[in-house]
């Protein structure tokens, strides 16, 4: 039976290279990028077996791995929908009418703050300043920053957003144009 | 117009690319270091540039790189801290995606300075695009010879590493940061030792601020007299101020450290005045941790002068009657914004980013954000602005880092300056809806008496 939790050979030649950034020795500094890793991996967060998972990647106690996972408020240790939608609340955003956005979203969703509709197609998750206070409001999903926020432009982002069949996560955006 | 040093080619089609930036002039202070200097002359170069920390401390950088320790045998690091989370500050975001060049050089040319052949750049996992960014340019280096074995042919080895966090505002703080880049939780250090002394895996560390490193090109272009010539006084240089609140024109301003803040909010050149032609109520200068001045006082000093944007300019009168420059996180509030409610969002704020180690910080900040949401809805007493002050005041310097300092400055400072705003919320009690400020931050229509 193939095991649920394996990195593909792709994958794993990702995570190999992130661990030699480090010193012998120091593969647990790889800790918090293959975190990342995993979350897109295993369908946008961390399970317990998700995390026993990477601490035998890492060749750290499992221990290692949750107490840092519990930590870091990128990392979802329950599941989440396809598209999380994460409406930054702190000062500037919220001068800018941030209420006004999760108000809104939380009526044409159904659904509060916190919560994922029933479809699993969306979250709202309410954050703390994500640095986009000149062109606030914003929110996040996946990588990408959605800021200058209207409620217009958050019906057509739902919208656009609805049918879209790939999970949002930070690891994937869109491609970097250097020019 | 203030000198540019940073952001002079901002506007140039391409300059996110090796090729356009080098054809402004980028890696030619690279080449000026590794052919003609050596790392003490650099290091005497950024001491007598003045620079000082930009990411809101505001330490002598030129100091801080002659306390690294230097045993024989030990390798030394070079982080570049670009967990940029202060609320209010969007610098370092701007500078990395838009020219990542003149960080990567600014990195190549300190590490040079300070002895690293290893060097990270951690940046804060929400800033998962400019991580790409800073990749891909690395990448760029690495294929031109700027980065790797014997660069330019100076027999300097350097490997230079992105790093992404996972959201925590705590590793802004430098020991917090290396924990993290260890790969464990963002907990403070107890120091001494400092890092420059056992900072990563124990070895001699500087922690710089992505503004900080980046500032070295210019200080090494032109020599710190140079540099030491721009600005005023001890505040030397130029900053990079993050505008945003109610203004017309937020945004990222490269200002010349003692530009009147009057001109700074009203100019055309800068913000252009406050949005929809209202007046301005309140300003918090330096991001969120520093206390919050009314109108009156930021643009003029308690003494009647005008208020500078310097080090020395906006820290003028102490706590009592000034601020401080911090990170540059200029959040501007116009005259119909609730201080009770803007507080209460960076009481939150430090709650949620408490973490959890030292007791006055992880207790007091949750219990400040309840009493200022009691406040808020109707339900406060006098008495709970007098137990906010006191909490405030018992978390201040009893902690291990300067979150606890940095959660207990808002609440001080806007209690200092509008205590009269906290007691007409308690004193319109359940009858809050007479607070005009409930109408307007939940946009509704005022009745008519």
């Amino acid at each position: 039976m193939e095991k649920k939790y394996q990195f593909s050979p792709e994958t794993m030649a990702v995570v190999q290279k992130m661990i030699s950034r480090y010193p012998n020795g120091k593969q647990k500094s790889a800790l918090l990028p293959v975190l990342h890793v995993a979350q897109a991996e295993f369908d946008g967060w961390l399970s317990s077996e998700a995390m026993d998972y990477v601490a035998e990647v890492l060749q750290i106690t499992p221990i290692e791995v949750y107490e840092v996972a519990s930590f870091y408020s990128m990392y979802n240790l329950k599941p989440v929908g396809k598209c999380v939608l994460e409406v930054c609340r702190t000062s500037s955003c919220w001068l800018m009418g941030s209420e006004d956005i999760v108000k809104h979203l939380e009526k044409k969703l159904g659904i509060k703050d916190g919560e994922t509709t029933a479809d699993g197609q969306f979250t709202i998750k309410t954050v703390e300043c994500l640095g986009s206070c000149g062109t606030a409001p914003m929110l996040q999903c996946g990588s990408d920053f959605y800021e200058n926020l209207t409620l217009e432009k958050v019906d057509r982002l739902v919208e656009n957003l609805r049918n879209d069949a790939e999970r949002r996560v930070y690891t994937k955006d869109q491609k970097v144009n250097m020019d | 117009m203030g000198k540019k040093l940073l952001l002079e080619h901002i506007d140039v089609p391409g300059i996110r690319t090796l090729n356009v930036y080098r054809q402004k002039g980028g890696y030619e202070t690279l080449k000026k270091a590794l052919t003609s200097m050596t790392p003490d002359q650099i290091v005497e170069e950024v001491k007598t540039s003045g620079l000082r920390g930009r990411g809101g401390a505001g330490f002598p950088t030129g100091m801080k790189w002659s306390f690294l320790a230097k045993p024989e045998g030990v390798p030394r690091y070079l982080v570049c801290n670009a967990d940029e989370s202060e609320p209010g500050t969007f610098k370092d975001r701007y500078l990395m995606e838009h020219i990542p060049h003149i960080l990567i050089e600014g990195m190549i040319v300190s590490s040079f300075a300070l002895g690293a052949n290893t060097s990270y750049i951690y940046i804060r996992g929400e800033y998962f695009y400019v991580a790409r960014i800073l990749e891909a340019a690395i990448q760029e280096a690495y294929d031109a010879g700027l980065l790797g074995k014997n660069i330019m042919g100076s027999g300097y080895d350097l490997d230079l590493y992105v790093q992404v966090g996972a959201g925590a505002y705590i590793c802004g703080e430098e020991t917090a940061l290396l924990e993290s880049l260890e790969g464990k939780r963002g907990n403070p250090r107890i120091k001494p030792p400092f890092p420059a002394i056992a900072g990563l895996y124990g070895c001699p560390t500087v922690v710089n601020n992505v503004e900080t490193i980046a500032a070295v090109v210019p200080i090494v272009k032109d020599g710190g007299a140079a540099y030491a010539q721009i600005g005023i006084g001890k505040s030397t240089g130029t900053k990079l101020i993050s505008a945003s609140g109610h203004l017309n024109k937020p945004g990222v301003y490269e200002i010349e450290l003692g530009l009147p803040v009057e001109e700074f909010i009203y100019s055309e050149e800068y913000c252009g005045g406050i949005k929809n032609g209202k007046q301005l109520k309140a300003v918090v200068a330096g991001g969120s941790s520093v206390p919050i001045l009314p109108a009156h006082l930021i643009l003029k000093t308690a003494t009647g002068e005008p208020r500078l944007m310097s080090y020395e300019g906006l820290s003028e009168g102490g706590f009592a009657t000034g601020t401080m420059l911090g990170s540059g996180g200029f959040i501007a509030m116009d005259e119909d914004t609730s201080i009770v409610k803007n507080l209460w969002t960076f009481s939150r704020f430090y709650h949620h980013e408490s973490c959890g180690q030292c007791s006055p910080c992880r207790e007091g900040t949750g219990w400040m954000e309840k009493i200022l949401h009691k406040i808020l809805h109707g339900h406060g007493t006098l008495s709970d602005v007098d137990l906010l002050w006191d909490i405030q005041s018992k978390i201040e310097g009893k902690t291990i880092c300067p979150l606890g300092d940095a959660a207990a400055w808002p609440v001080a400072s806007a209690i200092r300056h509008f205590r009269h705003e906290f007691e007409e919320y308690v004193k319109a009690g359940h009858s809050i809806k007479d607070v005009k400020h409930y109408y307007r931050i939940n946009h509704l229509p005022e009745p008519a008496n």
